[in-house]
């Protein structure tokens, strides 16, 4: 019952494993994302007082939600990695971290896309778009940490007791700048409450989450892929893997 | 028998019988890294100095009207204790890596979480406590009324262990590594964000004749976590960086 488990101490077999992961995600996920991106842009209503502004939302908030569960993701698989000493979960974690920046800096970017119209400037120091770029901090400092170290193991454990101190950080850094805003400034225009939403916008919304999500899987099972070849690269079967994949460019 | 942590002689005696009880070691520690680093007292004089540098920056940068300078004081006071922390930090550890201390610590039967609180402490007085002394000295300077310069203060003697803890944890992760200043900045300076920004706002909510407590209390709050939690995450951390 638990062979697949002991399975995934096995490099070659998550390998192969993680290959096909990404294509089983990868594929609904583009399939979900067209569906999705014709109910956002074409089938949903303009909002009557953002007009066609307010259809970004189908890119940010999806960016943003990632860019927060990518986060504590990479935090628990750390945790598991520390734990367990299980040296997936540290691979997982590693391959978390470019993919949630970079779905952090889409957030930010969307996001001063937006406020261009809605605020009238690029930038306007709200208290979420200041929480996401702190967040943006975390990761590099993240990833940083990790590049600094050339001992793998030590990468890992050291990366994973950043993570685990920064997802409990998140929290207070978070209700530190919303009180810190609210000494500042009045509510902004980007209140977007679930429930004043209608219909045919929450759809395409919910299809774009779903769709980003499993664009998440899907790039993370490939990044995890290449992540054990990487630390596998002495091994017998990653020396047959890299042969295979170097006659197959040479045909 | 004399627990020489300095040289680390008797660190097997000391685990074959752990005869130091939990409190006695914290001062042993303590008296200890009070004594090394006021020996090095350029060092520990560094990180004041870099304080009083900094604030005296703004005026020159800025304007020298005493309305605009009692605007910034309580932002450039609190900015310039972070920074000065910031440069103090990668000093906490580095010098007790190198020499063996910090191995000859992890032989010890007893917490090393206890330990390095203890060494934090040290850190504080010696870098930590001079900054919040010099604090209100300047913020005369910067024309800040009686009532402020106490809040101003209080809230440093709150915020700045809790910066000092905080650093902890990222001087232990980094203390292995060459040329870690500026790593050590970019993965400490968030986790430090919630403390500047109550400490600043505390002290300008005295200014503006507003009750300053809630943020004080925050601030009370986030110290008691930090001494509670810090110091095992640093604990952790330093296990990583001494393999």
């Amino acid at each position: 019952m638990w062979t697949w488990f002991f399975r995934l101490a096995s490099p070659p077999h998550v390998y192969a494993l993680a290959g096909k992961l990404g294509l089983w995600f990868l594929i609904p996920a583009f399939a979900l994302l067209a569906v999705g991106t014709w109910g956002g842009l074409v089938l949903a209503p303009p909002d009557y007082q953002q007009g066609d502004a307010f259809r970004i939302i189908y890119v940010h908030v999806p960016s943003a939600y990632l860019s927060m569960l990518i986060y504590v993701t990479m935090a628990l698989a750390g945790a598991i990695g520390l734990i367990w000493r299980m040296k997936l979960a540290h691979a997982v974690a590693a391959s978390c971290a470019p993919i949630g920046a970079s779905f952090t800096f889409a957030a930010l970017v969307t996001g001063a896309v937006w406020g261009k119209p809605m605020w009238g400037t690029y930038w306007e120091w709200d208290p979420r778009l200041t929480s996401e770029l702190i967040l943006l901090f975390l990761y590099f400092g993240y990833m940083g940490l990790r590049s600094a170290y050339e001992d793998i193991n030590q990468a890992d454990r050291a990366s994973a007791i950043l993570a685990i101190a920064g997802v409990a950080n998140v929290p207070i850094i978070h209700f530190s700048v919303i009180w810190w805003a609210s000494l500042h400034q009045g509510p902004t225009l980007s209140k977007l409450g679930a429930p004043s939403i209608s219909g045919a916008m929450l759809w395409p919304l919910l299809t774009m989450i779903l769709a980003f999500t499993l664009y998440f899987l899907g790039v993370l099972a490939l990044r995890v892929k290449g992540e054990v070849l990487a630390r596998e690269f002495q091994s017998r079967w990653a020396e047959d893997v890299l042969r295979g994949i170097s006659t197959a460019g040479s045909q | 028998m004399a627990l020489n942590v300095a040289t680390g002689t008797s660190s097997r005696d000391a685990a074959a019988e752990p005869a130091l009880g939990l409190l006695a070691l914290f001062w042993v520690i303590l008296a200890r890294d009070l004594r090394v680093g006021l020996r090095r007292w350029t060092d520990a004089s560094n990180s004041a100095l870099f304080f009083i540098l900094v604030v005296t920056l703004f005026p020159l940068a800025l304007s020298p009207r005493a309305e605009q300078l009692r605007m910034i004081a309580p932002g450039v006071l609190w900015i310039a204790a972070l920074l000065a922390t910031l440069l103090s930090l990668q000093l906490l550890f580095r010098s007790d890596l190198e020499d063996g201390t910090l191995e000859q610590l992890l032989t010890l039967p007893y917490p090393l979480g206890w330990m390095l609180l203890a060494k934090t402490l040290a850190h504080w007085i010696i870098t930590g406590m001079p900054v919040v002394l010099m604090a209100p000295i300047l913020a005369i300077t910067y024309q800040l009324p009686a009532t402020a310069l106490s809040v101003l203060t209080l809230s440093l003697l709150l915020g700045t262990p809790t910066l000092s803890l905080l650093g902890s944890i990222g001087a232990a992760l980094t203390a292995g590594l060459r040329g870690a200043g500026v790593l050590l900045v970019f993965i400490v300076a968030p986790l430090m964000l919630p403390v500047l920004i109550l400490g600043a706002r505390a002290t300008d909510l005295a200014l503006a004749g507003e009750d300053p407590t809630g943020p004080l209390y925050l601030l009370g709050a986030l110290l008691v976590l930090a001494v509670s939690l810090a110091p095992v995450v640093a604990a952790g951390a330093i296990r990583v960086s001494a393999d």
